[in-house]
């Protein structure tokens, strides 16, 4: 590895008091749960902190639940655990698909929903998921909780709502009318990171989200709205060309993006009429 | 800390951000488990850990504390899958082999009815660049098939 984590010191709290007071005493330690991101930033050289909390022993943030309509999904469970999670699967299909794209079966044994969140990558599997399905965000700190509706927690690239002495604990995602949509394009099946990742909700309005079309996951209001309306599907395609801002990277090009966005919509719109 | 490596308690003392692939390497000399890419993309290094595959190159050690740990020496060598991979030649220069087997081991100690999609999903997460996959897929399958 190409970062020497010598100097490093990893704190493990068994309770989530005492892992928030680590981060209100030490305001600029790292959580850890999947490593997935943060092992992969040290293994490029990269030094994402020095002051370590490992959140793996809060067992109890793993637990997915319900709470009235609601879905709680803890923010340790894994996309191995939201796959085989029955709550999971009758009530929010698409993100059973998002976590089975994630990497291959030992990424999804360690990624969690909560890292997906914190990692603030626009690219991130689970992400549109939330983003259409009404989905908060809830944080715990040392003062309190607080809740934030998905669609505000991102501030712009890799950037988020997320004070650096606040956890995420918990998604929660209340019933989803109609029916769900997702799909990822990515270089091949598993391991690889999206191109672009769609998802949807058809619904009395319908709700669309994309990924890695610009610097954080994005509802696309025009596009929806020109469908909601009964306009020409060509119609709402050219809203979405111009509602998205996507580049070149190393791993697609702006225009290829651009396509498949508009593909995937219209697949979408056509495959859950 | 302790943990639990190939049936055998263990303790050690060793700083908690190690990956736990050197510390297999390094510390232990089991060097079964392989660095490939070391960013979770290749599988070379997976290991068991509590029954299922985990990448070690990404794993602080202190996270397998209490933990029940698998490596490729855990195996005695003619585990049916191993003899199903020589046979059906699943494995040429052998980086991968180790990852393939404990991630192929998870699947058939897991699941009743191994299908090859099912296989193929089990080890999406192993790159091979000699077999093709075919023939580590089909000794996945005889091994399976062998257990019943």
């Amino acid at each position: 590895m190409r970062t020497s984590t010598r100097d490093f010191t990893l704190r493990r709290e068994r309770t989530l008091a005492g892992a928030l007071r680590v981060l209100r005493d030490e305001p600029d330690t790292v959580p850890l749960a999947g490593c997935t991101d943060v092992y992969v930033a040290l293994q490029f050289g990269q030094k994402p902190g020095t002051r370590y909390l490992d959140l793996t022993p809060l067992a109890a943030l793993r637990r997915i639940t319900t709470s009235g309509d609601r879905l709680v999904i803890g923010a340790l469970a894994s996309y191995t655990d939201l796959q085989r999670s029955r709550l999971v699967r009758t009530r929010l299909p698409m993100l059973v698909e998002a976590a089975h794209t994630v990497g291959g079966a030992q990424i999804q044994h360690m990624g969690t929903v909560g890292g997906n969140i914190a990692n603030a990558s626009p690219a991130g599997d689970t992400l549109p998921v939330f983003a259409v399905s009404g989905a908060e965000v809830v944080l715990q700190g040392a003062s309190g909780e607080r809740r934030v509706p998905f669609t505000s927690f991102y501030t712009g690239y890799r950037q988020s709502v997320r004070r650096s002495d606040e956890l995420i604990t918990a998604v929660e995602v209340p019933a989803v009318e109609g029916r769900q949509w997702f799909r990822k394009v990515g270089t091949r099946a598993a391991q690889a990171i999206s191109k672009v990742v769609l998802a949807g909700v058809r619904g009395a309005s319908p709700a669309l989200a994309l990924g890695s079309v610009g610097p954080t996951v994005v509802r696309l209001p025009r596009t929806e709205a020109l469908l909601a309306s009964g306009s020409p599907i060509e119609a709402a395609l050219d809203a979405l060309r111009a509602e998205i801002s996507p580049i070149d990277d190393v791993r697609s090009t702006a225009d290829y993006r651009r396509d498949v966005a508009a593909n995937l919509v219209r697949e979408f719109w056509a495959r859950t009429a | 800390m302790k943990f639990t490596l190939n049936g055998s308690a263990r303790e050690l003392d060793v700083h908690p951000m190690r990956r736990l692939l050197d510390v297999l390497r390094e510390d232990l000399s089991l060097t079964g488990s392989k660095e490939g890419c070391g960013e979770g993309e290749c599988g070379a290094c997976t290991v068991l850990v509590d029954g299922e595959p985990v990448v070690s190159c990404l794993i602080p050690v202190a996270q397998v504390e209490g933990c029940d740990v698998t490596t490729i020496e855990g195996l005695p060598g003619d585990h049916p899958l191993q003899l199903a991979i020589m046979r059906e030649v699943g494995s040429q220069c052998g980086i991968c082999t180790p990852g393939v087997v404990l991630a192929a081991l998870a699947l058939v100690n897991a699941e009743r009815k191994p299908t090859l999609a099912k296989v193929r999903d089990a080890l999406a997460g192993n790159l091979c660049r000699c077999t093709g996959y075919e023939a580590i897929h089909r000794a996945v399958l005889a091994a399976h098939a062998e257990k019943r």
